[in-house]
């Protein structure tokens, strides 16, 4: 059983076709990177993945459930996770508390008014276990918007792992990092990649290369190539389209 | 029939005063992106300011360019001074300063003016009736002022889409640095749009006042049922605007005279009487429920 | 920890305990009616800043459920009075029954206006709940049956589990229980989890849809919560009056009360509560010196707007933590 399935997905923003027939297989356990140049469809497929926009046309299945007409909490609920390119984390808050929400959703209905959320270990322990995961346990009592543009990185995807996903949706998480943050990223990466299925959507080469099973490269909202690092590499259509261009 | 077609054009009257008053507050939010509680205040002043002219000259002709003039002065300046510092702030701040400015609007006029309503004398002029169509005599006053708002409806649609103004306004407040880079003094286009707003206020203000008394809080009352219109519209959309207007105007109108009839064909007694007239009062808040079921941002929804 | 904050609230507790004190002393009632009024006042402004500071909701309607619960109580009393039953229920004069219905009703409007209000954001939201407010003022103007325009008088007041409460300091008492009640019960709720979704939604609602929570039917909870709280006030208003009015539920009244919660301080819990006094000890003060205060007091709120949005709390509160 594939952990995503997508089956001819169409999306239109008046005449330009941002997602373009897209059809794509994510394997369970896999490492899934989405690759393309500025415009391709990316976010628009991201959205089309999370509920967050509604396809024209076209099938999406989580772990063999069609969830084309689910909204966006169903589907986090029922096992993805997304990160956000740019952090969407709640201001106010602190690290922990940030990752506690996800701890939160995950353990049923909210609807329980009295006892004290901060004061709830089923609650601070698994979201602390999470800032454990990506090594920033020590910033837990920060304030979301008093860490680092690298911390608040590493933050986005502690919360994704708080929520204990089977399938982690990751939106550029290596957006605007220095070498050093990135480098410390693909090693955190790296070890829960065993762990679950992903499917990373990049921009840096490096990255995906060291960490991808399989990838597949959008250009002009259609599917170009699906293949092995290696032959996706070596594909002359992929060069032409892409990686010559985004050589420069 | 009679009685239906002449309430039809009571309700297209309506409508056409509210279109007035709903394009200038949609056009204020779509572009600059402020609510302003305020604007029922500046129809008040345009018609307050219409009414005194009227009493000193004695004549329709120079209330009308009083309270034009005054709506659009004191709209211009309010913008100057006021709401230009709310452009970055939210709209719970923008809301809580437009509603200072509505009290102390309605306190300055119970001060200057009294608590007792005015009337504006309907110009001799457009005193009489028209008879458009046979046995339908309707009065020339109301006619003129429906023409007055097509004229203001087509000339807006002209503005905004054929004109250099418009299309900075369809640029929007989203793209204000590429209208700054255009050469455009922006903080200068909101100040015109503002005003642009506050005067069409101020005209229905002015022309109201022959056919309805003008007193404190006559803004108020007018204002949120321009809400509901641009509401149901669509906020930011002119066309939205049109629309809701009509819509709205005619629900009003022709459920105000309809409804506590038909429940009386079903009903009977005192009861029937009450809820008549209390369900023809509330139609259009079940029309705006009604919209927003099917669809949450208008009938003419602004894209982003 | 006795920080500025505590030390504030704790001034706030002592206040409102002096108050009878203050009133033999001063020798005037007077005293009394208006810290019963700030109390009840308090009660409003403490559920609506659930919904504007906490939820980012900013309710421009909240007038209406307070007028509701007053009309509840009176209609009810109405119908004792003239023994003519509602659905074969001739009403209570009970309050421990009465209150409660006055609540039941506020929530209930509260929760059909917010489902469709809430399907809708930001100055849609403020508009729709403005608007469907106003369609309920319109509903008791145009009700002749329970008064109109004119209001409804209730011939005594409540009786307090059997108990009569005419007189002004046990009156005054049970509402500021009632106001303790409701700041204690808003605390608990804010840090219990489904605050911390309602106050998480406010920081950032994308994320929180992302992590699988229903946004909307939280808010929808915490609407009819806060529905629900100010039809209590309501209740406790048409008994300290003995009369209610289409005016409980003006737009003037909904805008009064955002300003309350602005002044003395957006999510700040007891900052609402010193708001509620603040604008009745300035309107009570400007009432008396003019009679048209408003032209004063409208500049005031804009420059509250503009210039301190923090409120009075926010002074407080200064540099310490949240």
């Amino acid at each position: 059983m594939s952990a995503l399935q997508l089956e001819g997905l169409r999306k239109s923003f008046g005449s330009l076709r941002a997602t373009d027939n897209v059809s794509l297989g994510v394997e369970d356990g896999e490492c899934h990177a989405v690759i393309g140049p500025n415009g391709a469809g990316k976010t628009t497929l991201i959205g089309e993945i999370t509920g967050e926009i509604a396809p024209d046309a076209g099938r999406i299945s989580l772990f063999g459930v069609d969830v084309t007409s689910w909204n966006v909490p169903r589907r986090a609920l029922s096992g993805l996770a997304r990160s956000f390119q740019i952090t969407q984390l709640a201001p106010g808050f602190t690290a922990l508390d940030n990752a506690a929400f996800a701890v939160q959703a995950r353990q049923g209905h909210s609807f329980r008014f009295i006892a004290d959320a901060r004061k709830d270990k089923r609650l601070r322990e698994p979201a602390l276990a999470a800032l454990e995961q990506v090594g920033l346990a020590d910033r837990a009592d920060r304030n979301a918007e008093a860490l680092s543009h690298g911390e608040r990185r590493q933050l986005e995807l502690a919360v994704a792992l708080a929520m204990q996903p089977r399938l982690l949706l990751l939106d550029e998480p290596m957006a605007g990092m220095g070498p050093e943050e990135g480098a410390r990223m693909v090693e955190i990466l790296r070890g829960i990649k065993r762990t679950m299925t992903i499917v990373l959507v990049e921009h840096d080469m490096d990255a995906v290369f060291a960490l991808a099973d399989r990838v597949s490269v959008l250009v002009n909202g259609a599917i170009l190539k699906t293949g092995t690092p290696r032959e996706v590499r070596d594909d002359a259509r992929v060069r032409d389209a892409y990686l010559g261009a985004g050589a420069h | 029939m009679q009685l239906f077609l002449e309430q039809l054009l009571n309700g297209l009257q309506l409508s056409l005063t509210l279109f007035l008053l709903a394009a200038g507050l949609t056009l204020v939010f779509g572009i600059m992106g402020v609510i302003n509680l305020a604007h029922g205040s500046l129809y008040m002043i345009g018609a307050y300011a219409g009414a005194y002219a009227a009493a000193k000259t004695g004549t329709f002709w120079l209330a009308l360019p009083a309270g034009l003039a005054a709506a659009a002065l004191v709209g211009a300046a309010m913008e100057f001074i006021i709401v230009r510092r709310l452009y970055a702030r939210d709209h719970l701040s923008q809301v809580l300063a437009t509603f200072g400015l509505i009290l102390f609007f309605n306190g300055f006029i119970a001060w200057s003016a009294g608590r007792s309503p005015l009337l504006i004398e309907t110009p001799p002029q457009l005193a009489g009736f028209v008879e458009v169509l046979p046995g339908l005599r309707y009065p020339a006053y109301r006619l003129a002022m429906m023409a007055v708002g097509v004229a203001v409806a087509l000339g807006l649609w002209w503005m905004i889409s054929r004109t250099r103004v418009g299309m900075l306004i369809r640029a929007g407040s989203d793209k204000r640095e590429m209208v700054e880079a255009l050469g455009v003094d922006i903080a200068k286009l909101f100040t015109l749009v503002f005003a642009l707003g506050a005067l069409l206020a101020g005209l229905a203000g002015v022309m109201v006042g022959p056919i309805r008394s003008v007193q404190i809080g006559m803004g108020e009352q007018v204002l949120i049922t321009t809400f509901v219109v641009i509401v149901v519209g669509g906020i930011g959309s002119i066309r939205g605007a049109f629309a809701g207007a009509l819509l709205i105007g005619l629900c009003d109108t022709l459920g105000r005279a309809y409804v506590p009839m038909l429940l009386k064909s079903w009903l009977s007694g005192p009861l029937a009487d009450g809820l008549g007239a209390a369900l023809a009062s509330v139609i259009i808040y079940l029309v705006m429920a009604l919209v927003l079921v099917i669809r949450p941002r208008g009938l003419f929804p602004v894209s982003g | 920890m006795l920080n500025r904050t505590n030390l504030a609230t704790l001034l706030v507790v002592l206040a409102f305990l002096a108050v009878p004190m203050a009133a033999t002393w001063l020798g005037t009632n007077y005293v009394i009616t208006l810290a019963t009024r700030v109390a009840i006042y308090g009660i409003v402004a403490v559920s609506l800043d659930m919904l504007v500071g906490r939820g980012n909701l900013v309710s421009f309607g909240h007038a209406a459920y307070f007028g509701l619960g007053g009309y509840a109580v009176a209609i009810a009393s109405f119908h004792l009075a003239n023994d003519v039953p509602i659905f074969g229920w001739s009403g209570t004069n009970e309050a421990l029954i009465a209150w409660p219905l006055a609540m039941a009703v506020a929530g209930l409007a509260a929760l059909v206006i917010g489902a469709l209000s809430l399907r809708t954001a930001g100055v849609y939201f403020i508009m729709i709940t403005l608007a469907f407010a106003q369609m309920l003022f319109f509903l008791f103007v145009a009700l002749k049956y329970y008064g109109g325009d004119d209001g409804l008088s209730l011939s005594t007041r409540n009786l307090f589990a059997g108990n009569r409460i005419t007189d002004s300091r046990t009156f005054y008492w049970i509402c500021v229980s009632a106001l303790a009640l409701c700041v204690l019960l808003s605390w608990r709720i804010l840090n219990s989890r489904f605050g911390m979704v309602l106050r998480g939604a406010a920081a950032s609602e994308r994320r929180m849809a992302a992590l699988g929570f229903p946004v909307y039917r939280y808010r929808l909870a915490a609407f009819v919560i806060a529905g629900m709280m100010a039809g209590l006030a309501g209740a406790l208003w048409a008994n300290q009056n003995r009369f209610v009015s289409p005016d409980m539920l003006s737009w003037v009244r909904s805008g009064e009360f955002l300003v309350m919660v602005i002044m003395g301080g957006l999510s700040s819990l007891v900052g609402p509560v010193v708001g509620a006094a603040a604008f009745l000890l300035i309107e009570s003060y400007l009432s008396g010196a003019t009679e048209h205060w408003q032209m004063i007091f409208g500049p005031f709120v804009l420059l509250v707007a503009v210039f301190a949005p923090r409120g009075l709390w926010g002074a407080v509160r200064g540099k310490d933590r949240q």
